[in-house]
C-alpha cells in the first residue's frame, strides 16, 4: 500500500527517493533530524548515497559536489544550520547547481529554541547567502505536500539549474499524517552538458568564478533573466472562500492550517473571510495581491510565526493601495484560531 | 667527436619567466641566463647548445608546463610521429 | 613506453580556454613557484598511466584556485576549505574514477581543517595534494597554520610568536594518527632529488587511487618566492634550510596490498524496484468497512495527555494510524512548548473527513486524560458537548465539566491487571472503539503486527488482549 502514517520530515525524503534524489548529505539538527535519520534508513535499501557530514558547512558542499556529478541530491536542515550553509548555497546557485535543501523552521535568534517559528523566511527567500540570486522556494503545510513538493522540488531545481527550498516549520515536519507515496519517476533528465563525471566527453567545468568584470557582469545579467523567467511561470498559491472575501488572511506553512480552521470559523459567524496561502515564496505570488483590492477584498492580515518577514513581500504587492495589518506569535507559540479571529474583530470590528 | 644533436634541453623564451630554478638544477650547467629579454621582461633561461646529458632536472624543475623541453638520449626524430 | 622527450604533459589542456585575458598558453602562477612543479608532476603521471579521461580534479581557493586552467580533466573549484568535501560527493558520485583535491595551506590546515580530517577519517577514495608553503599566496603573504616560528609575513609582521599565533601544524604527522588513511607522504620540491621523490609520491597516489585503495595524502613541501620576497632559487634554499628541520620528509602511511578496496553500491533507480525495496505495495489501499459511527465522532479533534511513560504519544499515533485505515484524514501532532518540560506529554490528533485545518487540538471534541495534571489542565478547553475520557486509576478528583460526556475508566489497573502497565495506549484505543463504534476490534487487532513492527508475539498478544479489555470495559460498564 502506497499509504502511510508518517512525519512530515519522512515524507520529504520518501518525496526524494520516489524523485530520483540519489545522495543525502546532512547533520543532525532539532527539529530537521528525521530527515537525515530517515535518508539513513531508507537511502541505503536503495543502494543510494546517506552521509552524515562533519558539519553543515561540509553537507553543502558535499551536495555542490553531487548536484556538480549530476546526481540529484539533497540536505535537510533548521534555522542555525541553514545561516552557516547559505555560503555553500550561493557557490550552488552562482555555479547554476540544481539541488534540494528541505528547511525545518525552528525558533531564533541564536540558539533560540526548538519550537516552530518562521524566522527563516529573509534568509531563504531573499536570497540569504553572498551575491545576486535567489532560490525558488516552495512552503509545504502538510506531510503529503512534505513528499509531494520535494519531489516538484527537484523538478524545478533541474528545470531552471538552481537551489531549491522546501520551506516549513517544526509543525509539519514533527506531524505525522496519512502520506501516499507518488511513483517513482521514471526518467531522469540529461545533464551532460555540464556534470562532471570523469570521462572523456564530460570534461566540463563546475566553477563560480568569472575573475573579469565583464564576465561577472553578463552571468549575473543571465542568472537575473532566469529568475524572472522563474517569477514568471513558477508562482504557486492557494486561496479558501476568497470569491467574496471582505477580509484575506494570508500565511504559509502551518501558519495557513491555522488560518483554514479560523476562516471556517469566521464564516460561521457570518464573516466573509478568506484564506490566501502562497505556495512558493519566491516567486512570490505579488500579482495575486495586488489584485485583492480590486475584487473587493478591504483588509489584509498577514499572519506570521515572524515578527514580520513576509508581510513586507504582501506590502510590497500592495503597493500602498490598502493598509495591511500583521500578526504574529513567536517563540514556539503557535497561534489559535480563536486569536486570529480576536484580532480580526480587535482591527476591523466594524466588519462584524 | 663532435657534440651530438641529442640529448638536447630546448627552452622557449617567451614562456619562460627566468625564475632561474632550471639553470640551479642543471648539473653539467649548460643552461645561463640570457642577456636578452623576452616580450614580458623576462631575462630567459638557453641553453649554451652543448653538454646536456638529458638528465631531466630542468624538465622538472621549471613550474611552467611547455617553457622547457627535453629531447632525451634515445631521441630519434625518424620516428617521432 | 620510454620516453624519448619530456615535454608538456597530456594532463594539461593544450589551449587555457577557461583562463581569463589574453595569454591563454602559459599559467598565471608567479616565477618559480611550485605550484607549476606539482601540476606538472600530476599530469604527466595521469598522462602516463592513461587516467587523464578517467579524473576529476577539485580546484580550492588559494593560488591554485586556477588549477582548472590547466588540467584536461573533468574540473569542480570548491569554496575555501571544502574541496574534500566536494571530492567525497563526487568520488560517491563517482566511485570508480581519480578524484583529487588539490589545496594549500591556508585551505587545508585553517578553514578546512576540519574537512580535510573528517575526509581522511572516512577514508574517502580520493587523493589530496597538499601543497605547503608557509604562507598565504593569493591573499598576498598572510599567516598560514604551517608558517613558522619567527617567519614574518604581511599578518605576523613581527614575527609569528607562538604566545599568540600557536605552533606551526604538522599535517602529515596529524593525519597518520588516524585509522582510515592508506598512504601518506611528505615530500619537497627544494631539488632535483626531492622533486623525483615527489614524482614518486604522485604517481604512487594516483596508482592507489585508480586501484580504488581509499585516501591518499601527499604533503608537498613547496616555496612562495612572491610571498616570501625571496628569488626562486634562494627560495629553493629556504625550504631546504628552514622547512626541513620542521617538516621532516618521509612516509607516515603506507598500508600498500593491506590497503581496503573501496567499494560502493549501485543506486537502484527502476520505479518497480524502488517501490519493491522499500516495502510500497503498488495495489490499491482497501479501507475497513465503517461502522455506524455517531455524528458527534465523525469529525474528532482529540488531546491526549499524561506522564511520558505512559505511551501518550503511541496512544494518539495508534487512533490515528487506525483511523486512516478506515479511509478518515488524520493528523497527529506532538506538544511543543513548556509543558515538555515537566516530565508531561500531551499530543493532538485530528480524525474526520475533508481537509484537516490546524493540526493542534486547542478545542478538543474529545481529551483523553491519563493523569491528574493533565485532567487539570485541558478539561476547561473541550468543547461543550465533548467527550472526556480519563484514567480513574491515577486521577483521584472528579471532573467539573457538566456540559460534556465523561468516561472514567482505569486504564491503568486495567493494564496492570494484564501483566504490564506499558500496554495502556491499547486499553485506550479499545475504550475509544467502544465509545465511538469508530473501530472494530478485530480490525485494531489485524493491524497490531503493523503499529508494533519487528515485536514478538507474546508483545502483539498481549497488546490484543488490552485492546479487548479496554473495549468489554466501556461496553460493561456505560451501556
Amino acid at each position: 500500500m502506497a499509504r502511510m502514517l508518517m512525519k512530515g520530515n519522512y515524507a520529504a525524503v520518501y518525496g526524494a527517493a520516489m524523485a530520483g534524489c540519489t545522495a543525502y548529505y546532512g547533520y543532525p539538527i532539532t527539529p530537521a533530524s528525521e530527515i537525515a535519520e530517515s535518508a539513513a534508513s531508507l537511502f541505503p535499501k536503495l543502494g543510494r548515497t546517506f552521509l552524515q557530514a562533519e558539519s553543515e558547512v561540509a553537507a553543502i558542499n558535499m551536495v555542490y559536489g553531487a548536484a556538480g556529478s549530476g546526481q540529484r541530491v539533497m540536505t535537510g536542515s533548521s534555522g542555525p544550520g541553514i545561516s552557516l550553509k547559505l555560503e555553500g548555497i550561493s557557490y550552488c546557485a552562482g555555479a547554476a547547481l540544481p539541488c534540494v535543501i528541505v528547511d525545518i523552521m525552528r525558533g531564533g535568534p541564536g540558539l533560540g529554541n526548538i519550537g516552530p517559528e518562521q524566522s527563516d523566511y529573509n534568509q531563504v527567500v531573499k536570497g540569504g547567502g553572498h551575491g545576486n540570486y535567489s532560490s525558488i522556494v516552495l512552503a509545504p503545510n502538510s506531510c503529503q505536500e512534505m513528499c509531494d513538493y520535494t519531489m516538484k522540488a527537484f523538478e524545478l531545481a533541474d528545470k531552471y539549474r538552481t537551489p531549491v527550498f522546501v520551506l516549513t516549520d517544526g509543525v509539519i515536519g514533527q506531524m505525522m499524517e496519512s502520506v501516499t507515496i507518488p511513483e517513482p519517476v521514471k526518467e531522469l533528465p540529461d545533464k551532460s552538458d555540464y556534470a562532471v563525471y570523469g570521462t572523456p566527453l564530460h570534461k566540463n567545468l563546475v566553477n563560480s568564478i568569472y575573475i573579469d568584470h565583464d564576465d561577472l557582469e553578463e552571468w549575473n545579467l543571465t542568472l537575473h533573466k532566469k529568475y524572472q523567467v522563474i517569477k514568471k511561470e513558477e508562482v504557486m498559491y492557494e486561496e479558501y472562500m476568497m470569491e467574496d472575501a471582505e477580509i484575506a488572511v494570508i500565511g504559509y506553512g502551518s501558519v495557513s492550517r491555522v488560518l483554514r480552521t479560523a476562516v471556517d470559523a469566521a464564516r460561521a459567524k457570518g464573516i466573509k473571510m478568506g484564506l490566501f496561502r502562497p505556495v512558493t515564496l519566491f516567486p512570490f505570488p505579488e500579482k495575486e495581491i495586488a489584485a485583492m483590492p480590486g475584487k473587493g477584498v478591504k483588509h489584509i492580515l498577514t499572519v506570521e510565526l515572524s515578527t514580520g518577514q513576509m508581510v513586507d513581500d504582501v506590502n510590497l504587492a500592495l503597493a500602498g493601495s490598502i493598509k495591511s495589518d500583521l500578526y504574529f506569535r513567536l517563540g514556539g507559540n503557535v497561534p489559535s484560531a480563536d486569536e486570529i479571529l480576536g484580532k480580526i474583530s480587535e482591527l476591523y470590528g466594524e466588519v462584524k | 667527436m663532435t657534440d651530438p644533436k641529442y640529448p638536447r634541453s630546448e627552452v622557449n623564451s617567451e614562456k619562460c619567466k627566468g625564475c632561474g630554478l632550471c639553470i640551479a638544477a642543471c648539473p653539467m650547467h649548460v643552461l645561463v641566463e640570457s642577456p636578452k629579454l623576452n616580450s614580458k621582461g623576462y631575462h630567459f633561461a638557453e641553453y649554451v647548445g652543448k653538454g646536456c646529458v638529458g638528465c631531466g632536472n630542468c624538465f622538472y624543475n621549471c613550474p611552467e608546463p611547455d617553457a622547457i623541453l627535453v629531447y632525451l638520449k634515445n631521441y630519434d626524430p625518424e620516428k617521432e610521429v | 613506453m620510454k620516453k624519448t622527450m619530456l615535454q608538456k604533459p597530456k594532463g594539461f589542456i593544450d589551449e587555457y580556454k577557461h583562463k581569463a585575458g589574453a595569454e591563454k598558453d602559459r599559467t598565471h602562477y608567479c616565477p618559480g613557484c611550485g605550484h607549476g612543479i606539482l601540476h606538472k608532476l600530476i599530469a604527466e603521471a595521469l598522462e602516463d598511466f592513461g587516467l587523464v579521461d578517467e579524473t576529476i580534479l577539485i580546484s580550492p581557493v588559494g593560488c591554485s584556485v586556477f588549477a582548472y586552467y590547466y588540467f584536461d580533466t573533468g574540473n569542480f573549484q570548491a569554496a575555501h576549505g571544502r574541496a574534500p568535501a566536494v571530492a567525497t560527493a563526487a568520488s560517491r558520485a563517482n566511485p570508480d574514477k581519480i578524484v583529487i583535491s588539490y589545496q594549500g595551506d591556508g585551505d587545508l590546515a585553517a578553514i578546512g581543517g576540519n574537512n580535510i580530517l573528517q575526509a581522511a577519517n572516512r577514508g574517502e577514495n580520493i587523493v589530496v595534494f597538499f601543497i605547503n608553503n608557509a604562507i598565504y599566496g593569493m591573499t598576498g603573504g598572510q599567516m598560514a597554520p604551517t608558517t613558522l616560528e619567527g617567519q614574518v609575513t604581511t599578518t605576523t609582521p613581527y614575527g609569528r610568536n607562538t604566545d599568540t599565533d600557536g605552533f606551526p601544524i604538522k599535517m602529515s604527522e596529524v593525519l597518520s594518527q588516524l585509522t582510515a588513511p592508506t598512504y601518506i607522504e611528505r615530500v619537497s620540491l627544494h631539488d632535483a632529488p626531492h622533486i623525483r621523490k615527489t614524482r614518486n609520491a604522485v604517481r604512487k597516489a594516483i596508482k592507489n587511487a585508480k586501484e580504488r585503495k581509499g585516501f591518499q595524502f601527499v604533503e608537498v613541501l613547496s616555496t612562495c618566492p612572491s610571498g616570501w620576497k625571496m628569488d626562486p632559487v634562494k627560495s629553493m634554499k629556504w625550504v631546504k634550510e628552514k622547512m626541513l628541520p620542521l617538516y621532516p620528509l618521509g612516509v607516515y602511511r603506507d598500508l600498500g596490498d593491506d590497503a581496503k578496496i573501496t567499494t560502493r553500491p549501485v543506486p537502484v533507480m527502476d520505479p518497480v524496484a524502488v517501490w519493491e525495496k522499500l516495502g510500497i505495495s503498488a495495489e490499491a489501499d482497501v479501507d475497513f468497512p465503517r461502522g455506524d459511527v455517531a455524528e458527534e465522532y465523525r469529525k474528532l479533534s482529540i488531546r491526549v495527555a499524561g506522564f511520558g511513560g505512559q505511551g501518550i504519544m503511541v496512544t494518539g499515533q495508534a487512533l490515528a494510524s487506525v483511523a486512516l485505515e478506515y479511509g478518515y484524514n488524520v493528523s497527529w501532532l506532538p506538544s511543543y512548548g513548556p509543558e515538555m518540560r515537566g516530565g508531561t506529554a500531551n499530543c493532538s490528533v485530528n480524525i474526520q473527513d475533508g481537509q484537516i485545518g490546524a493540526a493542534e487540538a486547542v478545542k478538543p471534541s474529545m481529551l483523553l486524560a491519563m493523569n491528574r495534571p493533565s485532567l487539570e489542565k485541558f478539561e476547561e478547553a473541550v468543547e461543550p458537548g465533548g467527550t472526556l475520557i480519563y484514567n480513574s486509576t491515577l486521577i483521584d478528583i472528579e471532573p467539573t465539566r457538566a456540559d460534556i460526556k465523561v468516561f472514567a475508566i482505569p486504564i491503568t489497573g486495567i493494564a496492570d491487571e494484564l501483566g504490564n502497565t506499558r500496554v495502556q495506549s491499547m486499553v485506550n484505543i479499545g475504550a475509544y472503539a467502544a465509545i465511538t463504534d469508530m473501530f472494530r476490534v478485530e480490525d485494531v487487532i489485524a493491524l497490531l503486527p503493523k503499529l508494533f513492527k519487528g515485536k514478538k508475539q507474546a508483545i502483539l498478544d498481549l497488546n490484543a488482549k488490552a485492546v479487548k479489555a479496554g473495549f468489554a470495559y466501556v461496553k460493561d460498564n456505560f451501556k
